[in-house]
């Protein structure tokens, strides 16, 4: 009972949240409702018993992804978007669009996948447990995931940098 | 208890607020925000079913994704700083010269 | 067993000639090219005249297999090469000739541009004109038969440039085409009854069978659609058309082709199938009248016609008419012997008419000619001669030959020795016309003599003989090289007839006695009087070498009948063209829409344009140009073309350079993939 009502809640949370990343039109607000989002997921998760997973949501996602898109957002000075006809059209389309396929999406699930329930810290996915696996049957993925890590940093670096000037100074 | 489809509702929910805010949005950031919202209610999909199958292995992707995620978020963020610097705007409409 | 003659050789040499002239003449001297051409075909006809010393020692017929060509399923075609009596005589007709032009042309064709091109094509038409005569099978007939047909398209249009030579070219060949097409439809139905193409196949299947007396049947049909080759081929009514135009070619061509050999494939055509005819005999009066009609018609023709060249072709047509008169009453070898006798006497006409141009600097119409006896008399006296000759005016060779088939048309129907006799008369008359108005009388043309004024034209590339001797002072003999075969064919036009004499005048008919094992073995078993279908079929039915039903006096009064006529219009021409030379005018004046017609050549030309030509191209041009091609297949593609456009400029859109549609799409793709996959799962 404690699991739905806990599920429930952070389960709407999580939905406000993404609609509030919608409906706000300054990218700050967006980014900051993106930070709920992740913060009750991470509760969800640990519901699920996936203490692991929802450490490194917190940490990796929350802390750093969205610390990285906060920075963006501050060195870009990004404004507040514009109302254009463009805009309202698509919110025209979209939000009802949206809502009715999560709407019918959400009806056959429920009704097709019958009410097995998933108990409450069903599979306790203890950071041993995971390392074990990481380390054995998935070490490739996990080679090469730090490897493209790598390349990301690097790229991330060169795709950033200021771009040299083309001429130099005049002699002074 | 909660059942799964629960969980899958929830996620498809995430998703679809994520593909909408993708299509619907025109600045840069907020859409790669949209992007990293899509790839967050994956990610409660797959600890869901791990969670009914008792396979860790759905842990572990999760993990995957997320540092795929990470990368991805990096690498976009530079290029948009790249594109704002040429185009002097976050408008994606803006950034149309491969126009036809 | 007869020895191996190497027959397929005497057609092969001229086609080497016309291949290495064909290939290299371009850079060969004149001499070189004038020694490969003589050679191969004075080779040719060395090798003919070797086989006719051979003649008597062999069984006949010989028959000799080179190689197998088609073998499909029971019917085969063979390269193989026969001889008997007739291809031997017209192996000889047609290489002795054929070498006798050849040397003339060296001296015609001298100053012009194509003289390579032109021997090439001359040894190219020797070589299929042998073909055809001494083809064991219709099959390698016909290739020979097409052949010719090429050669002449070739030779016709020797000057291209020339626009009315290249649509006589044009003209000649697609008029043979369509006798062709019967032809091609006799062979079918030779193949399909008789399962063979083989000349001793196929008439040792025929003889067995009685004349259908009926009027149709196979061999009716036959016999009538090789004719309809023949007609094409030999120029009859109604695809005689071609002849005049044919004209345009230079004379050698003419002499050569449209009067001693081409045109005669008709004729011996027929001959040689003269067993399907025999047991045709409706097939046979329509060969007859179809012979007597041409003849008269073109004789006609030719008496207002003022182009010496275009006198000699219709009159070339008219004496074809004879020849196939002759085959219609089944006196095929009256036939065969006209053939041989026109051969020498209007080769030689043809010949001496292009030395009389020659000298003349290439004016062909005789109201500017006249008076050249003495200024020509090389040529005057040899073209004596063929005039003569084809008058019929006895000893000469036409008057043999001519006078044996008149009397064999008489023996079958009074009609056609009539016309025969009226078209003796017409053509004596014009041939004397043309004698009088080219040789006698006042010079009416514009060449200066003695100090001629210089010119600078030669015989242009492939333009129309220039007048070239301008400058070399006025009207002159042509050369020796023109002139010695002139004076070999006139010697034959003289003496050529005496193989042919017949019983009535003391001879005993060698040329006849010669062919008979060809023609006399195989008349019909039947002889029984039958239903004629009308007034025209003979009454009674003549077999080959039986005796004339009247005796040789009947023969000695119709022999001096046709003399008469001959000597009648030597006169009407001596009056009308020497004595009183403005008789004519006036006399067509008063004549004149009939001489206006006859002058027009009837309208012939004008009506088949009007009925065939003109709607068969407004037709092409509308339905299978503009409707098929352009509508159709153009359109076809065109329009593919543009709905590909079309298309892509539809799905350009998708390229827009907005990110956000992009996006969109990619999301109504993922949408429509995940649908489908959950549509599969759940099936």
């Amino acid at each position: 009972m404690l699991h739905l009502i806990l599920f429930s809640v952070f389960g709407l949370v999580c939905v406000a949240g993404a609609i509030n990343l919608l409906v706000q039109s300054h990218p700050i607000n967006s980014a900051l409702s993106l930070i709920v989002v992740m913060g009750s997921l991470a509760v969800e998760y640990l519901l699920l018993g996936a203490e692991f997973v929802a450490a490194v949501q917190v940490i990796v996602y929350a802390g750093a992804i969205m610390v990285l898109f906060v920075f963006v957002i501050m060195l870009l000075n990004a404004g507040e978007e514009e109302r254009t006809k463009g805009s309202r059209v698509s919110l025209l389309i979209g939000i009802p669009g949206m809502i009715m396929g999560s709407v019918l999406m959400a009806w056959v699930l429920i009704t097709h996948s019958g009410t097995h329930a998933v108990e409450a810290g069903a599979l306790p996915g203890a950071p041993r447990e995971i390392a074990q696996l990481l380390f054995h049957e998935f070490l490739l993925p996990f080679e090469v995931t730090s490897i493209l890590v790598l390349i990301a940093i690097m790229g991330a670096v060169v795709l950033a940098a200021r771009p040299e000037p083309l001429q130099p100074e005049g002699k002074n | 208890m909660v059942p799964l489809s629960y969980y899958l509702v929830l996620s498809g929910i995430l998703f679809a607020c994520g593909v909408t805010g993708f299509l619907i949005k025109r600045n840069i950031i907020t859409i790669f925000m949209s992007i990293e919202l899509m790839l967050n209610g994956v990610n409660l999909s797959f600890v869901a079913f791990a969670a009914q199958w008792h396979q860790l292995s759905g842990q572990v992707f999760v993990f995957f994704v997320m540092v795929v995620a990470a990368a991805e978020a990096t690498v976009g963020l530079a290029i948009i700083i790249a594109v704002f610097r040429t185009r002097e705007t976050l408008n994606v409409d803006q950034v149309n010269l491969l126009k036809l | 067993m007869n020895p191996d003659l190497h027959l397929w050789l005497i057609p092969l040499l001229p086609l080497v000639g016309a291949a290495i002239n064909g290939a290299l003449g371009k850079r060969f001297s004149r001499q070189a090219v004038t020694g490969v051409a003589l050679l191969f075909c004075g080779a040719a006809f060395g090798m003919a005249l070797w086989v006719a010393s051979q003649f008597s020692s062999l069984s006949l017929p010989h028959a000799e297999y080179l190689a197998t060509w088609i073998r499909a399923g029971s019917f085969q075609a063979d390269f193989a090469f026969y001889l008997d009596q007739l291809s031997l005589v017209m192996l000889l007709v047609v290489s002795g000739v054929g070498f006798l032009i050849h040397i003339y042309s060296v001296g015609y064709m001298w100053d012009d541009g194509g003289y390579y091109r032109f021997f090439a094509y001359l040894n190219l038409f020797m070589f299929f004109m042998l073909t055809l005569v001494l083809a064991s099978n219709y099959l390698l007939m016909f290739i020979g038969w097409e052949g010719v047909g090429l050669a002449s398209y070739l030779l016709i249009g020797f000057w291209f440039t020339k626009d009315s030579a290249a649509s006589a070219g044009k003209k000649a060949f697609i008029v043979n085409r369509i006798g062709d097409f019967g032809f091609l439809i006799a062979l079918f139905l030779l193949i399909q009854h008789f399962g063979s193409l083989d000349f001793t196949t196929v008439f040792q299947k025929v003889l067995p069978l009685s004349p259908e007396t009926a009027g149709a049947g196979l061999l009716t049909a036959i016999a009538l659609l090789l004719m309809v080759g023949a007609c094409g081929k030999s120029a009859q009514i109604p695809l005689y058309v071609w002849l005049p135009d044919a004209m345009e070619g230079p004379t050698p061509v003419s002499a050569l082709i449209h009067a001693a050999t081409m045109v005669t494939a008709g004729v011996y055509m027929v001959a040689r199938s003269h067993v399907i005819f025999e047991r045709a005999p409706s097939a046979l009066t329509v060969v007859a009248i179809i012979g007597t009609l041409t003849a008269l018609f073109a004789a006609t023709i030719g008496v207002a016609q003022t182009d010496i060249k275009k006198v000699l072709a219709y009159s070339t047509i008219s004496q074809l008419g004879y020849m196939f008169l002759a085959c219609g009453v089944a006196a095929f070898s009256a036939g065969i012997f006209h053939l041989m006798t026109h051969a020498f006497f209007k080769g030689l006409l043809f010949l001496a008419a292009g030395s009389v141009i020659h000298a003349l600097g290439g004016e062909q119409d005789m109201r500017h000619m006249g008076g050249l006896r003495t200024k020509i008399p090389w040529t005057f006296w040899t073209m004596t001669a063929g005039t003569f000759a084809i008058a019929g005016i006895p000893p000469f060779a036409g008057f043999f030959s001519k006078d044996e088939i008149l009397w064999r048309a008489y023996q079958a129907s009074w009609i056609y020795w009539l016309i025969g006799l009226s078209t003796a008369f017409l053509t004596s008359f014009y041939m004397f016309r043309l004698w009088f108005m080219t040789f006698f009388g006042e010079y009416r043309g514009d060449i200066e003599e003695s100090h001629g004024y210089e010119s600078t034209a030669g015989h242009s590339r492939a333009g129309t003989p220039a007048p070239h001797d301008q400058g070399h002072g006025g009207i002159h003999e042509s050369p020796k090289v023109m002139l010695i075969p002139l004076m070999i064919l006139a010697v034959l036009s003289v003496v050529g007839g005496w193989v042919g004499v017949p019983g009535s005048l003391g001879g005993n008919n060698r040329f006849d006695k010669f062919l008979g094992p060809v023609f006399h073995a195989t008349a019909p078993d039947v002889n029984a009087t039958h239903a004629s279908p009308g007034e025209l079929a003979p009454p009674e039915k003549q077999t080959e070498g039986t005796e004339p039903k009247t005796g040789p006096a009947t023969e000695l009064i119709f022999t001096g009948i046709s003399v008469a006529a001959a000597l009648t219009g030597l006169y009407l021409a001596w009056l009308l063209y020497l004595r009183r030379p403005q008789l004519p005018q006036k006399i067509a004046r008063s004549l004149n829409g009939f001489y206006d017609m006859v002058l027009h050549k009837y309208y012939v030309d004008e009506f088949y344009s009007t009925i065939f030509v003109k709607p068969l191209i407004d037709g092409s041009r509308a339905i299978l140009w503009h409707g098929i091609d352009q509508g159709v297949i153009d359109a076809t593609v065109d329009k593919s073309a543009e709905e590909a456009l079309d298309v892509s400029d539809s799905v350009r859109h998708m390229e827009s350079g907005n990110v956000r549609s992009y996006a969109s799409w990619v999301a109504i793709g993922a949408a429509a993939v995940i649908a489908y996959m959950i549509w599969v799962a759940s099936r």
